[in-house]
């Protein structure tokens, strides 16, 4: 009996999403645009509340992640169930927690860039520094819950018709604890606060993922199912 | 199942909704054998393949390939399965080769093959059907039939032991459609069992030695393969317009 192993078939899905990616540079492009125009649109609408502008970073960063990252996994799920490629994948004899995890990886990356690039982006526009190492861990453990809650139900929402309007539907409500505990944690980083104060966002954060990667290793199987 | 079926379904029914699309469909495919899967347009042979290479679960009854039975143990013959669609599932910004590799990585050849032997066995797959020159070209670049043709290279990089091709023609010229006749032969020569859904009658009685007719839904005619005429004129009296 043929059996690709777990972590081989993972590295293969991942590295063939990097490459057609790098060639591409569709989901970046797309992603990197998204989440420059809403920085512009949120310097724009706090220009007149300069007092507003600090405390409206963290849910800046996190409102265009959000929405950049449920734009970039919608489209790379669909992409590959458009082209029927999602059919090659669950062909091939691999453990279907593979397809999920090598398309995590990705998502994952795309997503953490996006979230790096906004970070720099509004440490220029609005002249403060947020490359701080707590902001960055965040960054990290928020952008790995919201890609594995997104990849999870972008997965499920790949077959439905109005898939659009769907996933967001889906993402929106379950990412809201990682959304609301990555910008409570960042409002901590930002003013400096001790890290007793705010290291129990961090460490939901690392508890909400764990709980959705090893739910997606144990229910892919069924996801996938027509 | 009888000692010498590969492949064995028994009652098998697939709904989608409220819509039947196959209706207790039954019969055995013994290892070796070449068989044509024929019927008009939403007849059935889409879903019944889609079953056979577990990507979509039957409403009811049992399919079992090899002593495997799907979809519980469909992991186990996966393996074993080289699958023709609609579609060639190939990745556009990939080059022909490089696709190749990537399926060679799904289905565990580098682990079987040393590095050179995998790279040989890619090239043969290539120039198998005609595209070794293209090897190193992006698959978005490819005329339909050249990915058809690609896609025939991907389906049996891993050397299945059994083919299922669902309108293995569609998009290929002329050139291609004598390629691919020429490789059904040769791998039925290998004494690969293949099920190949397709609607050029004469074609089927050409190539193929048995014939399952679907009808709306259900196995309408089960029958070794008779000449074109009288195959034609089975169909048209089992579908009729």
């Amino acid at each position: 009996m043929r059996r690709t192993p777990f972590l081989r078939a993972v590295f293969a899905i991942a590295a063939k999403d990097l490459q057609a990616e790098f060639r591409s540079r569709l989901l970046i492009s797309a992603m990197g645009l998204f989440a420059v125009l809403t920085v512009m649109v949120f310097y724009y609408t706090l220009e007149s509340r300069p007092e507003a502008r600090r405390g409206a970073l963290p849910g800046a960063l996190w409102v265009t992640v959000t929405f950049a990252g449920t734009l970039g996994i919608g489209r790379s799920l669909a992409a590959e169930y458009d082209r029927g490629t999602l059919d090659g994948l669950v062909l091939a004899p691999v453990p279907r927690s593979a397809l999920y995890f090598g398309k995590l990886a990705i998502a994952w990356l795309f997503t953490l860039t996006v979230a790096l690039l906004v970070t720099l982006a509004l440490s220029i526009v609005f002249n403060t520094n947020l490359l701080r190492l707590g902001w960055l861990l965040i960054a990290f453990l928020g952008t790995l819950g919201f890609a594995a809650i997104g990849t999870l139900l972008g997965s499920m929402a790949v077959y439905a018709r109005s898939r659009e309007t769907t996933l967001p539907i889906l993402v929106l409500p379950v990412a809201l604890p990682i959304i609301i505990a990555s910008v409570n944690a960042a409002h901590g980083v930002l003013d400096d606060q001790p890290l007793g104060e705010w290291i129990a966002y961090p460490l939901l954060l690392a508890s909400v993922s764990a709980v959705f990667l090893t739910l997606a290793y144990l229910l892919f199987d069924y996801v996938l199912e027509e | 199942m009888s000692q010498a079926a590969l492949i064995c379904v028994q009652a098998l029914n697939k709904v989608f909704g409220l819509r039947p699309a196959l209706r207790s469909v039954s019969f055995e495919i013994a290892r070796g054998e070449l068989v044509a899967l024929l019927g008009a347009n939403g007849s059935g042979k889409t879903t019944l393949l889609r079953i056979l290479a577990a990507l979509s679960k039957p409403s009811s009854g049992t399919v079992t390939i090899g002593g495997w039975q799907l979809p519980r143990e469909a992991y186990a013959v996966r393996g074993h399965l080289g699958v023709v669609t609609h579609l060639p599932l190939l990745y556009d910004e990939l080059t022909a080769a490089e696709n190749l590799r990537l399926y060679a990585r799904l289905y565990n050849l580098p682990h079987e093959l040393s590095k050179g032997d995998l790279e040989a066995r890619i090239r043969e797959s290539l120039a198998r059907v005609g595209l070794l020159k293209r090897a190193d070209d992006r698959v978005r670049t490819f005329s339909r039939g050249m990915q058809q043709r690609l896609a025939l290279a991907r389906a049996t990089l891993h050397s299945p032991d059994i083919l299922l091709l669902d309108e293995p023609y569609t998009g290929l010229d002329a050139q291609g459609s004598a390629l691919l006749d020429s490789l059904i032969a040769d791998w039925h020569a290998q004494g690969r069992t293949i099920i190949a859904a397709l609607h050029d009658l004469s074609r089927a009685a050409a190539l193929c030695r048995r014939a399952l007719i679907l009808a709306d839904g259900k196995l309408a005619a089960d029958l070794p393969m008779p000449d074109a005429p009288i195959l034609t004129e089975t169909f048209n009296a089992l579908n009729p317009s």
